[in-house]
């Protein structure tokens, strides 16, 4: 009996100590987000998808499209098309775009990369309707960053040689 | 109880997921019901089977680094390092200390966000609504340091072949600290809410006893083991890492109820500040990456087995290469499944209500079972 009526009063006990834990912090700072209102900054090394970092010297990428990122992929979401700068030989990509759905963000394409062209962008909004809207194009991504920066729009090496096709490119540089 | 005449008495099946609340994924538990009691339990398992280790042999050895964030993606820290060490173990990649270190850190506090989610959502199961709320403000801390290293949240990606691709600086180390005074001022507000409530202890004390010998011939491993009177943990029986470095204790419960197992997460967690704490003070200069690792990695002929001490027990990794860039097989004994399967020999002969309080106490990831 003593007993019982021990293990009552200190049960009860229990419970007004947890109150008490629950009353203590009603009156502390809230410290939810109210996302959407409000935003967190994100961590400057947050892996969103990829994008080009944008070199200073040139204003422009620095992909040379050697699809060192692309044999690198666990999914095999990144495909990247390039042409040869007439003059040299080297290449230079001009379209480059990610299936973001299947991305697993292990960040193995950044860091294979031998020109470090590639870096995380701190996206991370990324809803769609379709599958569609989660194959981002980089270059696209790269032109409006360059519009918003006020710098010269990245323009492909050789335009009328892009739709013929690379071989043009190629014998162009030959003869010079 | 006296019968009509004409009327036998029978048992009947109810189905404890595949989609409930309190079986944390898609795990269906067939129960053999008498009336409010469980006389018989047939967990039925593979919804979440992704073939893990059939992805290994049609993948190189750098491009399976980001499944192993996806087995257990509670502790992901643990399953990165286990797999990195079984491939540097073959390759013969030594790690530089301060790499093991940052290892050691980060799984470390991996862990206590594991054991912080289990402590939200056994409560939930419990009907414990506030305590969720707590432990996730606490986690929230944790994901933020690592979100600032590793740039994930959850599915980590971080360790790689010979090191730590990000080397942590003084923001982290401080971060860190602030953590530990943080969540060592809130153990008196998790005791209050949660161990001393008189309604907890009366839902676990006694209930759900696994013996030392059952335990033992299921391969149960982790707390769940650690909870019976059993001091097991690769941590300290099979060292690997830089653990023999750190002065810790492996906490152990008496009786092996549902309440023990909960009281050596609790204490598990204390401990994994120690290491942190330790590893911090001890953290030694130097490189973070092996010299001279081949990107394109061809381990020689060989096979290697190597284990780690995940928050839910053991996890281990048997890779077999025949000197190729793709591994020829890799098996991941991953602790779930043991622990699982003790499940039936425990949940007999209980009611519904404990049911659950025992399959919470187990701390199951479901993906990780099938995976």
């Amino acid at each position: 009996m003593k007993a019982y009526v021990k293990e009552t009063l200190t049960g009860f006990y229990s419970l007004l100590a947890g109150l008490g834990v629950t009353i203590r912090y009603f009156v502390k700072p809230i410290v939810t987000v109210q996302y959407p209102r409000e935003k967190l900054d994100m961590s400057p090394r947050y892996r969103g998808h990829t994008e080009f970092l944008i070199d200073p010297e040139t204003g422009s990428h620095r992909c040379n499209a050697c699809e060192n990122c692309a044999r690198t992929c666990p999914s095999g979401v990144i495909t990247v098309t390039g042409v040869k700068v007439p003059g040299t030989k080297k290449k230079r990509a001009v379209t480059y775009s990610i299936d973001y759905s299947l991305c697993s963000l292990c960040g193995l394409c950044v860091e294979v990369c031998p020109t470090h062209a590639l870096k995380f962008s701190n996206e991370y909004r990324l809803a769609g309707y379709s599958r569609q809207d989660m194959i981002i194009d980089i270059m696209a991504r790269l032109k409006a960053q360059q519009r918003a920066l006020g710098l010269p729009e990245e323009v492909p090496p050789a335009p009328e040689a892009e739709a013929a096709a690379p071989e043009a490119a190629a014998s162009g540089e030959a003869e010079s | 109880m006296m019968l009509e005449k004409g009327l036998e008495e029978k048992t009947f099946y109810l189905n404890l997921g595949p989609q409930h609340p309190s079986t944390h994924g898609v795990l269906r538990i067939v129960l053999e019901m008498d009336g409010e009691f469980i006389v018989t339990a047939d967990p039925v398992i593979g919804y979440g089977h992704r073939a893990h280790e059939k992805m290994a042999e049609l993948r190189t050895y750098q491009q399976y680094l980001p499944n192993m964030g996806r087995v257990d993606y509670l502790h992901a820290l643990a399953y990165n390092q286990c797999y990195c060490m079984a491939v540097e173990k073959l390759a013969g990649i030594v790690v530089p200390e301060r790499a093991e270190f940052i290892r050691v850190i980060t799984s470390e506090l991996n862990r206590i966000s594991s054991h912080l989610l289990w402590f939200g959502a056994y409560l939930l199961d419990l009907g414990a609504f506030t305590p969720f709320l707590y432990c996730f403000d606490d986690r929230e801390q944790i994901l933020d340091l690592l979100d600032r290293l590793t740039g994930s949240r959850l599915t980590y990606c971080f360790y790689r072949f010979g090191g730590v691709p990000v080397d942590i600086d003084d923001d982290f180390i401080a971060g860190c600290r602030a953590f530990i005074q943080r969540l060592r001022s809130r153990w008196d507000d998790y005791d209050n809410l949660v161990t001393k409530n008189v309604i907890f202890i009366h839902r676990t004390r006694d209930v759900g006893i696994l013996p030392p010998e059952l335990a033992l011939k299921y391969g149960v491993t982790g707390p769940t083991l650690r909870g019976s009177g059993i001091p097991y943990d690769i941590r300290k029986s099979e060292p690997f890492s830089v653990y023999p470095l750190f002065d810790f204790e492996i906490p152990i419960g008496e009786r092996g109820d549902v309440l023990d197992r909960y009281l050596v997460r609790l204490r598990e967690m204390e401990q994994s500040l120690r290491i942190i704490e330790q590893a911090l003070d001890k953290l030694p200069a130097g490189p973070i990456m092996a010299e001279k690792v081949p990107k394109r990695l061809k381990p020689p002929e060989g096979e290697v087995y190597t284990a780690v001490e995940t928050a839910r027990g053991e996890f281990g990794i048997y890779l077999v290469s025949k000197g190729d860039v793709k591994p020829y097989r890799v098996k991941l004994r991953v602790p779930c499944f043991s622990n699982l399967s003790v499940l039936p020999e425990l949940i007999k002969d209980t009611m519904v209500a404990d049911a659950v309080a025992i399959l919470g106490s187990i701390d199951l990831v479901i993906p990780e079972i099938d995976r």
